[in-house]
Order: structure tokens, then C-alpha cells, then sequence
């Protein structure tokens, strides 16, 4: 059976070491990887996007442009993320070629989801939090954390 | 070796003056800080503004010990290589982060072995004047079993 093609999206620093942390689930598939900037461990099949944040309109767009490229020339069947920007659009272009779609939200934010996060949980087939207390009925889950 | 980092995003001077001035008291600790793009030029300590991964790399595989804001990668990464890490989160109400995650994740992250969370100056430099009693944490690779099963699951049920 062919592998399933799994893209893996994260903004650098935090977001992308706790994605990582999740590398023993990506090596079973076909993975990419996506960030603004090369970490090892991502092998070879990596995409390269703008460092882009809330308030920055132009970057954004840019990055949003970046990301549906990817999205359409890697046509995954999973999208996975940890945040931020990147991951939001992510999801929401993941969705629109009908891959299944995973939020997990960073383990920093342990009081309240972060604003990418609550975002993408429109957007999320499996919306996962690393805090009990932020489960909610209609919300993320929780399933572990990357510790 | 003691390595400061404040991360990529932000500077963050109010952490980065206050080694200094410990550096000036302490010439015989080596220090190297990571800045960001912050006014504050140290006189008592090596530092640049960013390192490159392979540069960083270098710099914290040095060091004995780590101080860092209270970022995610910071803390896992020392955590992993089993150095202890010295935590100092950045205040939004100082103008210093977008909003207060830092100081959630202190108080989420007191007790964790290997992680020591100091709020305000005096814990700050009392916590380094215990330098040699700090002890490193253990953190594997890879993320918790059940946090890795419940995604691979999904991934095979999916499509």
C-alpha cells in the first residue's frame, strides 16, 4: 500500500522543536515539512515560507500564497500543526483540497488557546490541546503532550 | 560556559542588562548572550544579536548552564540536553511580548526538574549566586507515547 502523504507545518522556534518532537509518527509516512526556517530532522523534502505574524497584512498574504503552492503541488492526505501563522493556513487550504486537517496547540499556552489556535479549530479534523483544563465540549481535546 | 538566549523574535534588555550587570561582579564566569535586536549593548559579556542553527548549536552545546526567556524551544532543548535552564519571562505590561503567555508558562513550569523560573531580579541573580547547585532535567527525543499514538491513529484512519 503506498504511504500516506502527511504535510508537517510550523512557524520556527518553539512551534517547529515541539512538532519534531513528534518525528517517530512522521518517519511511518510521506512526509514534508514546512517552516521559515531549516531545523534537522526534516530531511530533504522541505519547503521553505516567509516568517510572517497577525499584524503584518503584506507578509501574510505572501505567506498564504506560499502555502496554497505547497498545498497544491504536495497534495497531502494529513496537514499537521503546531502553529502559528503558517499552521493557520495550513489547515484551512488543507481543508479546502479535502485532507484531514491536525491542530495541535502549543504547549505555552496553558491558559488560554493562542489566537492561531482558536482560529484553527474551524478548521481542524483533530484539534488537540497539551492542557486538561482547556478542553472544552466543542473544543480541543487533549491527548498528551510533547514532554 | 553560560549561554543567554532571548530568542529570535524580540529583544528583550531588561534581562539581557541585568546579566550584564551580574557578568561585571562575576569576570571569571565566561558568558554568551544571543540579544535580538535590543538597545542595551552588554560590556561585561560576549553577545551577538542572532545565531545562524549551526552557531547556536555551537554556543549551547558550551554551556553549563542556559538562561533563557520563557520560550518553549529554550526550555525543551536545555531540557533535553540535560542543562539546566534558568527561566525569565518577559512581561507584556513592560512592553516586552504581545500578551502574558511567558508567565503562564512559568507557573505551569515551576516544578519541572532542571527548570528553574525566577520572576523578578532579586530571584533572578539569588537563583545564580546557587550556580553550582543547579542541576540539569532529563527529557527524551520525542514526545509522550500516548500524544504519538493518538496522532498516528488518526493518520491511519484518515481518507
Amino acid at each position: 500500500m503506498k504511504k500516506k502523504k502527511l504535510l508537517a507545518v510550523a512557524s520556527q522556534g518553539g512551534h517547529l522543536i515541539q512538532l519534531l518532537r513528534l518525528k517517530p509518527v512522521f518517519d511511518r509516512y510521506q512526509t514534508s515539512y514546512v517552516s521559515n526556517q531549516y531545523r534537522e530532522g526534516m530531511g530533504e523534502d522541505y519547503s521553505q515560507v516567509i516568517d510572517a505574524n497577525g499584524n503584518e497584512k503584506l507578509k501574510l498574504l505572501i505567506l498564504f500564497a506560499q502555502m496554497s503552492w505547497v498545498m497544491l503541488t504536495k497534495r497531502p492526505d494529513v496537514v499537521i500543526s503546531s502553529g502559528a501563522a503558517p499552521g493557520f493556513f495550513a489547515m484551512m487550504l488543507g481543508k479546502m483540497i479535502g485532507a484531514k486537517t491536525i491542530w495541535i496547540d502549543s504547549i505555552a499556552n496553558a491558559e488560554e488557546l493562542s489566537l492561531s489556535g482558536k482560529k484553527a479549530g474551524a478548521f481542524a479534523d483533530l484539534w488537540l490541546t497539551q492542557w486538561p483544563n482547556l478542553v472544552e465540549p466543542t473544543g480541543p481535546q487533549f491527548s498528551g503532550r510533547v514532554l | 560556559m553560560i549561554f543567554l538566549t532571548v530568542g529570535t523574535q524580540l529583544p528583550f534588555d531588561r534581562f539581557v542588562e541585568i546579566i550584564d550587570s551580574w557578568a561585571a561582579t562575576n569576570p571569571n564566569i565566561e558568558i554568551f548572550a544571543q540579544i535580538g535586536e535590543g538597545q542595551y549593548q552588554p560590556k561585561h559579556m560576549q553577545y551577538c544579536s542572532f545565531l545562524d542553527e549551526a552557531a547556536y548549536k555551537q554556543e549551547f552545546d558550551k554551556a553549563s548552564l542556559v538562561l533563557a526567556h520563557a520560550a518553549m524551544g529554550s526550555i525543551i532543548t536545555s531540557l533535553i540536553a540535560s542543562k539546566p535552564v534558568i527561566v525569565f519571562p518577559r512581561i507584556a505590561a513592560l512592553g516586552e511580548h504581545r500578551n502574558e503567555h511567558q508567565l503562564a508558562t512559568c507557573r505551569n513550569f515551576e516544578s519541572l526538574d532542571g527548570c528553574y523560573v525566577t520572576y523578578d531580579k532579586s530571584q533572578l541573580l539569588s537563583t545564580l549566586d546557587d550556580v553550582t547547585c543547579l542541576k540539569g532535567g532529563s527529557l527524551g527525543l520525542y514526545a509522550n507515547p500516548d500524544l504519538l499514538n493518538c496522532i498516528d491513529n488518526f493518520i491511519s484512519a484518515a481518507g
